[in-house]
């Protein structure tokens, strides 16, 4: 390794900072002003990409002159930022005051949704965007050429950084934005309209996103897959930074930057890795990231309601019980092939489900990262079975087991952070074990997955199998349920309402969070083995951000303030995206609408109906 | 007798299951200082709030400047002229004095002199050698003035000021006094919520004392001050 080469290298690293840091520096303001995550983020720079790949070519059709290609990327960054401020007026404005996770949730749902619109409206092929004119050649760096647009992006990043600098220090707007990151309803009893505040700051960050997005056009090219692949990369700069702080997202940024740069050397498979393990461990030192100060008050809770005293089954629930028992039992006798495989679905995502919202409702451990064990549990299986020779039943041993343990290593760090810094290190190990399922290929059959996870001669029939799924899922349920009414269950509760007042988390009642975090992320593995066999393949999707959103959504139709809500949810989402999904190309808009308004209209879920219903003071907060 | 500018009838407020405030009517003549008295948790901060909407009312009005803002969102409130200085300071600690001075400066209604920044280190002469420091650097005091001196810079025709003595030492108490003092010189009504009478006593004119969310007393400051009755009652801890 040269010199020079590690110059270039250096350089290539700054420019993939500049461009992160951009993008970046758009979601910590928003977050910084509305407390809010937003998801949509990543969708505003895959917007700002498409809008730029569209409108460039057009005005280089006029004349090719840089400057009308700046002209395009900045026309692109103002559409994205009006796209933003449509969001806030139709969605965020009625969300500020309710739980982060439904807002995370909520602005989930506007990913969803703009998925579909982005392939309706541009179809499914990648876009090459043009180059830059006058920025097309190489520049000679100690003998290497080094491409003079990347050289362009490394002062964009410092460029932003100054003028978003100045716009805070030396504009009214921005010292508004400023005094409300630290008090926000403090700015309204001095008379600032926050409504136009925060409108402002939403056009602010959205701008920033699809400046990202368009300037990106000639180094890589439009895909409907950029939003998510590009949303845990600034999650995590931000994270890294301290959410809120825009200096902070710059010095993440050129850390995730160099990181890559040269760890794409030593181990090339694995950079995402890497970059995880860097936020995991400025978490465990600095737990609100580099620049980051501790969450400010901001007027409102900062987890859903959750289970208080959890009602126990009364005689007639305990009939239903019964009667439910007693169809799962029958159902075979004349289900077809088909509706065993749904049933078989319903009764896996139903425990996956109940594992989550052993983990929400009741421990107040937002996880965005659920389907993690849920995959490491189907892999952990299906790799047995196809690499190994393994049979099924003890590969379905292993399943929990081995997502036990990855829970177990995980949650150790997970438990010790709360409220939106927790929820973003789930979602990252998550993506750690995406990554790793996904990049090593010849392990884990990458994108493909690996097919012929199938049960053993005995449970081969779909009938048989259903009957294997039904008795573990009942199992596996019944004892968490059992656990959530033994005194342990109790202290998870206790600990998470200490947590809302803020109360120090003291380490006995830490280790009750690790042991939770692992029980449940084993009671998902177990789910996951289940679903491997039930499919015959695995593939990363079972452990996608998607999955872990359906998951959550699952909960949230369920009602997380209900003990057995999560297994109503599950199957009443299982249903709705069975019935929908082959009804409509548009499938995901539907789905991230429907999310949407549940959080909007519905966010006590059918449990919590049912809990209205049953008028039983204890079950749901007055 | 002057006109009320701010007239509170039969408020009440509470936070979550809890209430606090049980039909408090109280009010607030042009020009005039009152003091709010009453013990730690008689609902003085919760009035305030509620009157500010900080705090949603549950029921009675809020009249300010001839207008009904029950239930209008405090910005509304602010920019009608009606300010508030919160208890626990809240001061924007990441921000400059200068800065600070910004967030609440707001167009004088017509016809009046505005207060800028240099017309307020004349009032608060500490802050002027600080203007472009950090308020995290400031000392609870300074802190204490720099809150009063924002909201002037809305340059508000009323001004309601939760607790402005507490946690003071006796200097910046003092100085706090001639604060309030100057305010009413300007022409600025303030309603101050209170627990010590010798403060009241040098400022107001008049008082009310609340008790569990109550009024119990109402009346000029020196019968206040006379009633030893109402102070045992009401006002001694
Ligand atoms: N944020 C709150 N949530 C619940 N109760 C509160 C809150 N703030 C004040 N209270 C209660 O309301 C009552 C009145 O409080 P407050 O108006 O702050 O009293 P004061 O300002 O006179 O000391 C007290 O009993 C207090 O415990
Ligand atoms: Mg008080």
């Amino acid at each position: 390794m040269d010199f020079s080469f590690v110059v270039v290298q250096a350089l290539s690293g700054l420019a993939s900072a500049s461009s992160l840091f951009v993008i970046a520096s758009g979601l910590t303001l928003v977050f910084g002003v509305t407390r809010i995550v937003n998801f949509a983020h990543g969708s505003f720079y895959m917007l700002g990409a498409y809008i730029a790949v569209t409108v460039v070519p057009w005005l280089l059709e006029i004349d090719r002159s840089p400057w009308l290609f700046f002209v395009g990327v900045l026309v692109s960054a103002v559409a994205v930022g009006i796209l933003g401020v449509v969001m806030e007026v139709l969605l965020l404005r009625r969300i500020y005051k309710v739980p982060e996770l439904f807002q995370l949730l909520a602005t989930f749902g506007v990913v969803l949704m703009v998925q579909d619109a982005v392939l309706k409206i541009w179809g499914p092929v990648d876009i090459t965007g043009p180059r830059a004119p006058g920025l097309r050649h190489g520049v000679e760096i100690l003998g290497q050429r080094f491409p003079a647009y990347e050289l362009f992006l490394i002062f964009v990043g410092p460029a932003v950084l100054g003028l978003l600098w100045l716009l805070m220090h030396r504009t009214r707007f921005g010292i508004l934005i400023r005094a409300a990151t630290r008090d926000r309803e403090m700015v309204g009893a001095l008379g600032v309209n926050q409504a136009l505040l925060f409108t402002g700051t939403l056009f602010l960050g959205a701008f920033l996103a699809g400046l990202g997005g368009a300037l990106q056009i000639p180094r890589v090219s439009a895909s409907a897959q950029m939003d998510l692949s590009i949303i845990t990369e600034v999650f995590v700069v931000t994270v890294i930074g301290g959410m809120g702080s825009v200096t902070g997202a710059f010095l993440a940024a050129v850390l995730i930057g160099q990181l890559q740069a040269f760890g794409v050397l030593v181990f090339p498979k694995i950079t995402l890795v890497l970059v995880f393990l860097l936020m995991a461990a400025v978490l465990v030192v600095k737990p609100w990231g580099l620049l980051g100060k501790p969450e400010a008050a901001a007027g409102r809770a900062a987890l859903p309601e959750g289970i208080l005293n959890p009602a126990r089954f009364a005689a007639v629930e305990k009939g239903l019980l019964a009667l439910s028992v007693t169809a799962l039992l029958a159902l075979p006798f004349f289900g077809s092939a088909y509706t065993m495989k749904v049933a078989t679905e319903v009764l896996v995502f139903a425990l996956a489900a109940f594992s989550l919202n052993f983990l929400v409702g009741n421990g107040g451990i937002v996880s965005f990262g659920h389907a993690a064990y849920f995959g490491l549990g189907a892999y952990a299986a299906g790799l047995l079975v196809v690499k190994a020779g393994v049979p099924m039943e003890p590969a379905l041993v292993a399943a929990p087991v081995v997502a036990g343990l990855f829970a177990a290593l995980f949650g150790f760090f997970v438990v010790r952070l709360s409220g939106i810094y927790l929820a973003m290190l789930t979602l990252a190990f998550a993506q750690i074990a995406y990554a790793v399922c996904f990049q090593w290929v010849e392990f884990t059959g990458g994108d493909n997955g690996v097919v012929g996870v199938w049960p053993s001669a005995w449970a081969a029939s779909r009938h048989v199998y259903f009957y294997v799924v039904a008795v573990l899922v009942v199992a596996a349920i019944l004892a968490l349920r059992h656990v959530v009414y033994a005194p342990f269950g109790a202290t998870l509760r206790a600990a998470r309402d200490s947590e809302q007042r803020a109360d120090a988390i003291g380490v006995d009642v830490r280790v009750h969070r690790w042991l939770g975090f692992t029980l449940a992320g084993a009671a998902a593995g177990l789910a996951g083995g289940l679903y491997a066999f039930s499919k015959g393949s695995i593939d990363p999707t079972m452990l996608g951000i998607p999955m872990s959103v359906d998951f959550l959504a699952m909960i949230l139709l369920g009602g997380i303030q209900t003990v057995m809500g999560a297994v109503v949810g599950a199957a009443a989402f299982h249903a709705i995206k069975d019935v929908f999904m082959p009804l409509t190309d548009f499938w995901r808009f539907f789905l991230g609408a429907s999310i949407i308004a549940l959080v909007l209209i519905f966010p006590r879920g059918l449990g919590g109906a049912y809990a209205a219903l049953r008028r039983q003071p204890g079950v749901v907060r007055a | 007798m002057a006109e009320a500018v701010l007239e509170v009838e039969a408020l009440h407020a509470g936070y979550g299951p809890a209430k606090v405030l049980f039909g408090v009517s109280l009010s607030l003549r042009r020009g005039e200082v009152a003091a709010l008295m009453g013990r730690n948790g008689a609902g003085k901060s919760t009035t305030l709030k509620a009157i500010m909407g900080l705090l949603p009312p549950r029921g009675g009005r809020v009249r300010f400047a001839g207008q009904d803002i029950t239930g209008l969102p405090p910005f509304r409130i602010a920019r009608l002229g009606l300010g508030y200085v919160p208890e626990e300071r809240r001061i924007f600690t990441d921000l400059t004095v200068y800065e600070n001075l910004e967030v609440g400066r707001r167009a004088p209604a017509a016809g009046r002199a505005a207060w800028t920044p240099e017309r307020l280190f004349t009032v608060f002469p500490n802050l002027a050698e600080m203007r472009g420091r950090r308020a995290s650097a400031m000392s609870g005091g300074e802190q204490q003035m720099l809150t009063i001196a924002r909201t002037l810079m809305g340059n508000p025709e009323a001004v309601l000021l939760d607790e402005p003595s507490e946690g003071l030492a006796p200097v910046i108490v003092e100085q706090m006094a001639d604060a309030v003092l100057r305010m009413k010189e300007e022409g600025i009504a303030v309603l101050l919520s209170e627990q010590n009478l010798d403060f009241a006593a040098a400022v107001a004119d008049r008082a009310y004392v609340i008790e569990r969310g109550e009024i119990r007393f109402q009346g000029a400051m020196a019968a206040l001050e006379a009633d030893e009755q109402v102070r045992e009652a009401y006002l001694t801890v």
